[in-house]
């Protein structure tokens, strides 16, 4: 059939106009390699300095967590115990060591749930900013990536 | 909160009433928290009562009777403890005014509701958790799933939502006439979002979220009931039933999608389509046309082609030229250029897409390059679409939508004359 159709008015103009937002989800990872951090690893300091750090990331959490927007955070045991894992003839694994001295390294990450790439990384900076020894910001480099999901609409 | 459980009809008509009891408690109590709790436990006296005793004669005042029972003796508890320890004596009857009588069926409540929560004030995922929460009436729980954060998230941003609406202190009543409009346009903006949340997500593994587009449906029918008159609301409606008539010819068995050229047209809902055209016939015979009936008049040339060559693309250019004159929307614009190449051949679809990179604010967007894949290969330039699809593979965020780029691309290249190594 045919539609027939009327010039549209203004208020239908702006209406048209809305910002489309998706709510998006994003990985902030942080790999505290030696080119990422300007300090000695964290065994290093001394103990007061790596409980104000362990502080700080506790409120971090709970900050996202009241602004609904946490999805989840974890920290990944060190780079001494992991593994690189491949698959043998018959499918069996075959494990061998990582070196850590060698390679960047996946330290923790925080998956959050923003409306937007700029609150993400107003989050990554605050993890950023994370104290180092002597309370300093570390100002490490904190890897934001969207996590992908599903189609967008009118899909050609 | 818990949900409550009852047999399949009484369950129905909880669902729709509980927005309407919600909607007055909250006109009456002023206090959207302690009105949800409330609401709560006349909804479980409800589950307990009616089964056993029948269910009364007005279940809607029932409720309303019951959760204001609840709230006044809340109330109560409450003013004794200030009184006993600031002796301030505030009248019962001045904190809670009787029920507006007029009022009685509960529609206006219903529509209060839902301008409350889709309250400018609000971020849209505040909005829409919110209007899930409060008018559909879906537990944190649910919301949560559909919308894959932990219940603790949710539950956060929807008692944030509900502090922002206190703290903003609009009052409890339908917009004035000079808001209306705007809050309508708010309103209609997140059942839209509600919608395209579920719809374009309804692949892969998130399949359950079709719910999430069902919901929207049924609560722009609801509102269409209110305003039957509204043009808008009622583009909106069709839009979406149009659209969501394709649902299950879109995705394959293992989840991916298929494009609209592709489907199965055979698997089209042809109730849902009929009732979308109806629906659009009416509101474009309203007066003003909105961008929610021109979409849903694009939607439904698509639906009545049988077979993808019948499309009625002039028709459907036609409507994007009104969009675009509407709106400065670049994915109009985008929409506008492939329309134009179905209609003018693909060199003049591309031609605009020239115009639209020197725009820049799809700079970098994967769907320029998707459709310039699209139209280079309708021209026959195989090469340069490949190079295009795979372009577009590595920016898009969606990975259906990247599985669906990437398989064009290998397909294409199948098609190519082997290179002599």
């Amino acid at each position: 059939m045919r539609f027939v159709l009327r010039l549209p008015n203004e208020g239908a103009r702006k209406s048209a106009n809305q910002k489309e937002q998706k709510i998006m989800k994003y990985i902030l990872m942080m790999n505290p390699s030696k080119a990422n951090m300007n300090c000695d690893p964290i065994g290093a300091w001394p103990k007061k300095d790596i409980q104000a750090h362990i502080n700080f990331m506790i409120g971090l959490n709970k900050e996202l967590r009241g602004s609904g927007e946490f999805v989840s955070a974890d920290g990944l045991a060190g780079p001494e115990q992991a593994k690189l894992v491949r698959a043998g003839k018959d499918g069996t694994p075959i494990t061998d060591g990582v070196f850590p001295e060698s390679k960047e390294f996946l330290a923790g990450y925080w998956i959050v749930d923003v409306e937007s790439p700029e609150r993400a990384y107003a989050v990554a900076a605050r993890a950023s900013a994370a104290p180092g020894p002597g309370g300093a910001p570390l100002n490490m480099a904190i890897e934001v990536r969207q996590i992908m999901g599903g189609p967008p609409e009118e899909f050609v | 909160m818990t949900p409550v459980s009852l047999a399949a009809p009484s369950e129905h008509l909880l669902r729709e009433l509980t927005p309407q009891v919600l909607g007055a408690v909250i006109r009456r109590f002023r206090d959207f928290a302690a009105a949800e709790d409330a609401v709560q436990e006349a909804l479980l006296a409800a589950a307990v009562q009616w089964p056993e005793e029948g269910m009364p004669g007005n279940p809607h005042g029932w409720l309303i009777q019951v959760a204001s029972r609840r709230m006044t003796d809340h109330l109560r508890k409450d003013r004794a403890r200030r009184r006993r320890e600031t002796a301030v004596a505030a009248e019962l009857d001045q904190l809670a005014p009787a029920v507006d009588r007029e009022n009685e069926n509960g529609h206006d409540d219903t529509l209060i509701l839902l301008f409350m929560c889709c309250h400018p004030a609000l971020t849209p995922s505040s909005a829409i958790a919110l209007t899930l929460r409060a008018v559909a009436g879906l537990t944190t729980a649910e919301i949560a799933h559909a919308f894959l954060v932990p219940e603790a998230t949710m539950a956060q941003r929807i008692s944030r939502a509900k502090q922002s609406i206190k703290a903003s202190g609009v009052p409890f009543r339908l917009p004035t006439h000079q808001e209306r409009t705007e809050r309508l346009r708010t309103v209609l903006h997140v059942l839209y979002l509600i919608f395209n949340e579920g719809y374009t997500s309804s692949a892969g593994p998130e399949l359950q979220r079709c719910e999430l587009s069902l919901e929207a449906i049924r609560l722009t029918r609801a509102m269409h009931n209110l305003l039957p008159d509204d043009s808008e609301v009622t583009g909106l409606l069709a839009l979406m039933l149009l659209t969501d008539a394709r649902r299950t010819a879109r995705t394959a068995r293992g989840g991916e999608l298929i494009p609209l050229t592709r489907q199965d047209r055979t698997l089209w809902d042809q109730r849902r389509i009929s009732e979308g055209v109806a629906l659009l016939t009416a509101a474009l015979s309203m007066g003003s046309i909105g961008a929610y009936q021109l979409q849903a008049a694009v939607a439904a040339v698509h639906d009545e082609a049988a077979k993808v060559e019948d499309t009625d693309w002039p028709q459907i250019l036609a409507l994007y030229d009104l969009l675009k004159r509407m709106s400065g929307n670049p994915m109009v614009v985008l929409n506008h250029a492939i329309a134009v190449g179905m209609v003018h051949g693909p060199s003049a679809g591309l031609e605009l897409l020239d115009a639209l990179d020197a725009d820049g604010r799809l700079r970098g967007h994967h769907r320029l390059d998707a459709v310039r894949a699209h139209l280079l290969e309708m021209a026959g330039d195989h090469r340069a679409a490949i190079a295009h699809y795979g372009i577009a593979a590595g920016r898009t965020t969606s990975l259906p939508e990247q599985n669906y780029l990437l398989t064009q691309a290998a397909r294409l290249k199948e098609s190519l004359p082997r290179d002599i190594d």
